[in-house]
């Protein structure tokens, strides 16, 4: 016998899975998710998700772009093969701010790319969900909230009456 | 898609007057839900491939194949197999690249400037013109990446990239050439990363369609980039967010490539090209020719794949008016140098824009003036704006009036420069228009590989701006 990993409860319409969202949440739950097939505008709120942290490791990566680009232009324009061109200074941030403000943007896309795939736990091949026969509809056409047996506040029993309260259909077990 | 009732006190006007009812354009017709969209565009990616897909990829696969040959006569032999001479030293090679990086910037313009300012209908053709975006860079590079010659140079010593030469000296930093290389590269790397995102959950979507009907090799593939995206709140979440940024230093990106790309010629002291004008001057430029080409592939997409319900007429009403805009900018651009050159009383730049109208050249500037200002000028018009075919033929005109307009700054400049003693007349070799053919071959070549293999239109953004997506009801659907 596998065991669970949680409660997978099907919705049809935006506005129904929407507050069922909010009801889970009031409830207290907190090792839960709600599966879509696109972005549902406000969701975050009404399930109790926290701004992400993406932003961060944005800005980190766009400050190390620029600090890369200056300081590489300076290394070897004024430091490895110092050169007069056009009897003008070494270095100046003004010619090299292009490359550095390129540099800059580079640095961003590849740390938010990172970042999102870090906090999402991309690449998983292997979830527990993406194996429940309802799955395919997911990323069609379907809602479904999904709430795990390792929430302190899990109760096969009263979970369940909690998402069909909420008015979701073909409530299931998910397999570990 | 309205705000939370309760955390917006309504104004008090509201109990005085009622506030229009403004109808929100319908940006899917016939009230299609989720599943008829996910159907539709993947069905184009399950279904047999269309006989018609096969004779368009064999004949783009013979077009790019005279690029395979000019380039490899070219590495082989020389780069004086090109018609570069004193004094036009700079032709075809780099009017075909500012051409193809500027056709580029539609796409970018519709994936990142569009979304940040909440421009719905870019949902439906934001994928195929990002795509086109890639693959209009992949044709642009060729040209600076070939016109060194020994292609391996590029890398080291240093022609392009930056490492020292046999002499140990670095790149001159200060050159705006220097500065095109990452700019270019920039641009080519993050619109493949802003691509790759939004195909992610698209990607889902395939992996999950083909494991349910037992195709299991191609749910492999299509899973193995869908980096198992499951579609859950907690990851749009940060999805939506890395998104978000990656639109807002696209657009930023996108500005700063076209401008780099035109200092490479206002940083000169070339008679007509040293001009401040320049910068938003290209810019402009670069997103009109990106929108003729936009319309020039998605008009037809349309019709093959039925997509009407799609892209919309409303669709082709924007992009017809933004052609209109970014035309009339340009038209304004064109005038605006004539005057400066007049008012700036240096007689070389006076006789740098006189030249262009009435001298050798004068063929190629007044096809300039015909498809780049009064083409547009049509968009004004509903009734040209609602016949397809001949939005297409208009598109197609703006696509060659801006080729010919790099043409005209490159060429009639330096063929025209200070001391008459070296005036000459550039004209291509058969090698640089086998080339310059050649690369329409390989951006269809890509862009067929892309309709038959990737889904054509984000899913789930498309789904995601449908009357039935808003988690409030909508009263009025």
């Amino acid at each position: 016998m596998k065991e669970t990993y949680g409660l997978i409860a099907t919705f049809d319409t935006t506005p129904r899975f929407y507050s069922a969202c909010e009801k889970v949440r009031d409830a207290g739950y907190s090792q839960w998710d709600a599966l879509t097939p696109f972005p549902i505008h406000g969701l975050d709120a009404a399930m109790g998700v926290r701004r992400s942290k993406v932003p961060r490791f944005s800005l980190a990566g766009g400050i190390t772009g620029f600090v890369t680009g200056m300081s590489f232009i300076w290394w070897a324009s004024a430091y490895e093969y110092a050169l007069v061109v056009g009897g003008k200074p070494y270095f100046s941030p003004m010619y090299a701010f292009p490359v550095a403000y390129e540099l800059t943007i580079l640095f961003t896309a590849f740390a938010t790319i990172i970042g999102m795939f870090l906090l999402n736990g991309l690449p998983m091949h292997y979830h527990p969900v993406l194996k429940a026969p309802q799955f395919v509809r997911a990323t069609d056409d379907r809602f479904y909230i999904v709430i795990e047996a390792r929430d302190p506040k899990f109760d096969a029993a009263r979970t369940r009456a909690l998402l069909e309260q909420s008015g979701g259909k073909d409530i299931a077990e998910l397999e570990e | 898609m309205g705000a939370h009732p309760a955390e917006h006190a309504a104004p008090a006007i509201l109990s005085e007057v009622r506030p229009a009812v403004l109808p929100r354009a319908i940006l899917v017709e016939n009230h299609r839900d989720f599943h008829w969209i996910t159907e539709k565009i993947c069905g184009i990616v399950e279904g047999q491939t269309p006989v018609w897909w096969w004779w368009c990829f064999g004949i783009a696969g013979i077009v790019a194949s005279f690029t395979v040959a000019g380039l490899t006569y070219l590495v082989a032999t020389g780069v004086g197999v090109w018609g570069h001479a004193n004094p036009v030293n700079w032709a075809w090679d780099i009017v075909n690249f500012v051409f193809w990086i500027g056709i580029g910037h539609a796409g970018t313009l519709i994936s990142a400037i569009l979304c940040l300012l909440r421009q719905k209908w870019r949902t439906s053709i934001n994928r195929a013109s990002e795509a086109m975006t890639i693959f209009a860079v992949v044709c642009a590079a060729i040209f600076p990446v070939f016109h060194v010659g020994r292609i391996w140079f590029s890398i080291t010593p240093g022609w392009l990239f930056p490492f020292p030469n046999s002499n140990a000296i670095w790149q001159n930093f200060r050159s705006p050439l220097e500065w095109d290389v990452f700019a270019v590269s920039t641009y080519g790397t993050v619109s493949v990363l802003f691509w790759y995102i939004g195909l992610i959950p698209d990607l889902g979507t395939l992996r999950d369609r083909f494991t349910a009907a037992g195709k299991l090799i191609r749910a492999r593939i299509y899973g193995f980039f869908a980096m198992g995206w499951r579609g859950s709140n907690r990851q749009w979440s940060n999805y939506e967010m890395a998104y978000l940024i990656l639109a807002g230093i696209a657009t930023p990106l996108v500005l700063s490539v076209h401008t780099i790309v035109s200092f490479d010629f206002a940083i000169s002291l070339i008679p007509g090209w040293h001009t401040t004008i320049f910068p938003p001057y290209f810019v402009a430029g670069a997103i009109f020719s990106g929108f003729g080409m936009v319309m020039t592939l998605m008009l037809p997409l349309r019709a093959v794949f039925r997509l009407e319900d799609l892209i919309t007429q409303y669709h082709i009403d924007c992009m017809c008016k933004i052609t209109l805009a970014t035309g009339t900018m340009v038209g304004y651009a064109y005038s605006m140098e004539f005057f400066i050159a007049w008012y700036g009383a240096n007689p070389y730049e006076g006789f740098a824009f006189v030249n262009r109208a009435f001298g050798h050249y004068a063929w190629a500037y007044w096809i300039m003036i015909g498809c780049n200002v009064i083409t547009p000028q049509f968009f004004w018009f509903k009734a040209v704006r609602e016949n397809t075919t001949l939005v297409w033929c208009l598109a197609i005109m703006v696509n060659v009036g801006m080729w010919f307009e790099r043409f005209v700054i490159i060429v009639t400049s330096l063929a025209r420069d200070f001391l008459p003693s070296s005036w000459g007349y550039y004209s291509p070799t058969v090698v640089e228009i086998f080339t310059f053919f050649g690369t329409f071959g390989v951006f269809s070549f890509l862009f067929l590989l892309f309709i038959r293999f990737v889904p054509i239109m984000p899913m789930s953004e498309v789904k995601s701006v449908i009357p039935l997506a808003d988690p409030h009801g909508s009263p009025k659907h």
